[in-house]
């Protein structure tokens, strides 16, 4: 056991045997090359999901999950509470750039091929939390009860219960009602603030482990390099300081943007109006939410809507098991072709979102 | 013949199950909505006449259900269930269109409830409407 200059880690040393955790801190490295940059990307949307527990829980201390005060407890945390404004809009905020990193961080591990052998696990636990994170995006979008919430929450889960079989008992389970209602809501509060984070916190730890446990991934062409020709950051404390300092400015960017471009309230949720126009999603349902208005009413003998469903359904079910048919040994056209699927899927999510913004 | 130590495994494995079905089963029956009597109405006075302008439209409810009643330029009433039959959200009368609008995907209907462009795959179930004297009354179709 060695001995150092610190008193106080000598004496947790002797009881926790710190040394071994510190030569594997000091044994780990991360490759360098010309997509290190994405090796942040991973953590940077677990930092996003601890800010999300931060505000989330000083949320909860105001937030009232029923029908009758929802709207209003969010209206008084926004305009009473000091700093309510602050901390409700760093939740936002920090929720959609938590999204939009999980998801370049997916591309990324995608383009990279890092889903292939022995990284399977890592690769599906990530999309558990991909889908894990849409459902915190999706619940937490009714919690403020707000008009445009509402309808967002209509539709999404009657999307939810036009899949075939286990859609009609799912939609029950989620609305708690054959509608949208005020049980709907106490069902997302509990959705929203217990079963996802724990499910979460579950999955997150499965991943980081399978992480530790194999280490960073090195893309196809730089891991056939001779060993001369690489060159690698110490993960401790280089690599880690750099991530310290990287959460510290997509810190002050959320602090920036819920200042600048506070998110709005809006008219509280009324069953009995009609749909207000202009009515949207979250950005990352949109691509979903434009291509069903493309759909016609009927495709053959299908309904569109269930057309549409299915169609995201296998689609979503075949990029998550990309591991399995693209293996280690793939011919390189194939490999070629899902990285070429890869990239279509992209440009197909980017154009129908701005589309989604743009169209009339 | 079984022996001990399979008939363990199999106890063992059964009380977990019973265990877990023990379990489970109070959890999913918890969650499974609770019907909500309610009073079924079959047919509702929704206002006078001069409740609701030429060329118009209306929600109303209906129980639990949004309905719309529009007084068309020619002074005629109809009346619908609000409900669009794509995704379920609370259409509405659009004058500048001259047709039912669903705001959520662009879906049309004619003033008849007739589903006529954008993704609604059905017509909207339509209400009869009873004029006693002034007031307008919406009932159940059939």
């Amino acid at each position: 056991m060695t001995r150092t200059d610190s008193k106080l880690y000598d004496q947790l040393n002797v009881r926790f045997k710190l040394d071994a955790l510190v030569a594997f801190l000091s044994s780990k490295k991360v490759p360098r090359h010309s997509h290190s940059i994405f090796y942040y990307t991973g953590g940077v949307a677990m930092f996003l999901f601890v800010v999300q527990v931060c505000s989330g829980i000083l949320l909860l201390m105001y937030y009232k999950g029923s029908a009758d005060s929802a709207f209003e407890s969010v209206r008084y945390i926004m305009s009473e509470v000091p700093f309510g404004w602050l901390i409700r809009d760093i939740h936002s905020w920090s929720a959609n750039l938590m999204i939009l990193f999980v998801f370049i961080h997916m591309f990324a591990v995608f383009f990279t091929k890092a889903y292939r052998f022995p990284r399977e696990l890592t690769w599906f636990s990530g999309i558990l939390l991909l889908f894990l994170s849409l459902g915190f995006g999706f619940s937490g979008y009714l919690l403020p009860w707000n008009e445009l919430a509402f309808f967002a929450t209509k539709v999404g889960t009657d999307i939810v219960g036009a899949v075939p079989l286990i859609g009609e008992p799912l939609l029950e389970f989620l609305r708690g009602s054959e509608d949208v209602t005020a049980t709907t809501l106490s069902r997302f509060f509990g959705i929203h603030v217990a079963i996802l984070p724990g499910l979460f916190v579950l999955i997150l730890s499965m991943h980081l482990l399978f992480v530790q446990r194999q280490g960073m991934s090195e893309p196809p062409r730089w891991k056939d390099l001779p060993e001369s020709e690489k060159s690698y950051t110490p993960f401790f404390p280089d690599f880690l300081l750099r991530d310290f300092a990287l959460w510290s400015a997509v810190l002050a960017v959320v602090a920036v943007l819920a200042v600048l471009s506070p998110w709005e309230l809006g008219l509280k949720a009324d069953p009995f109006t009609s749909a207000p126009a202009g009515i949207k999603p979250e950005w990352y349902f949109m691509f979903m939410f434009q291509t069903l208005k493309y759909i016609p009413a009927h495709v053959m003998s299908i309904e569109g809507e269930i057309l549409g469903i299915l169609m995201f359904g296998l689609g979503g079910l075949l990029w998550a098991l990309v591991p399995v048919f693209d293996r280690d040994g793939s011919r390189k056209r194939w490999s070629r072709f899902v990285r070429l699927v890869g990239l279509i899927v992209v440009l197909y999510i980017i154009a129908l979102t701005i589309l989604g913004y743009t169209s009339t | 013949m079984i022996d001990r130590r399979s008939f363990l495994d199999w106890l063992l494995g059964g009380t977990v199950f019973a265990g877990l079905a023990a379990i489970l089963y109070p959890a999913a029956r918890y969650l499974e909505p609770q019907e909500i009597p309610e009073a079924a109405i079959s047919s509702l006075k929704v206002g006078t006449i001069e409740d609701f302008p030429l060329d118009s439209g209306t929600i109303f409810k209906f129980g639990r259900k949004p309905g719309l009643l529009i007084h068309d330029a020619d002074g005629k009433f109809r009346a619908f269930h609000a409900t669009c039959t794509h995704l379920s959200c609370v259409v509405q009368y659009r004058k500048d269109m001259g047709a039912i609008y669903c705001a959520c995907h662009n879906g049309r209907f004619d003033i008849n409830g007739k589903n006529i462009s954008g993704p609604p795959p059905r017509p909207l179930e339509e209400f009869d409407v009873h004029l006693k004297g002034n007031e307008v009354y919406v009932s159940l179709r059939g």
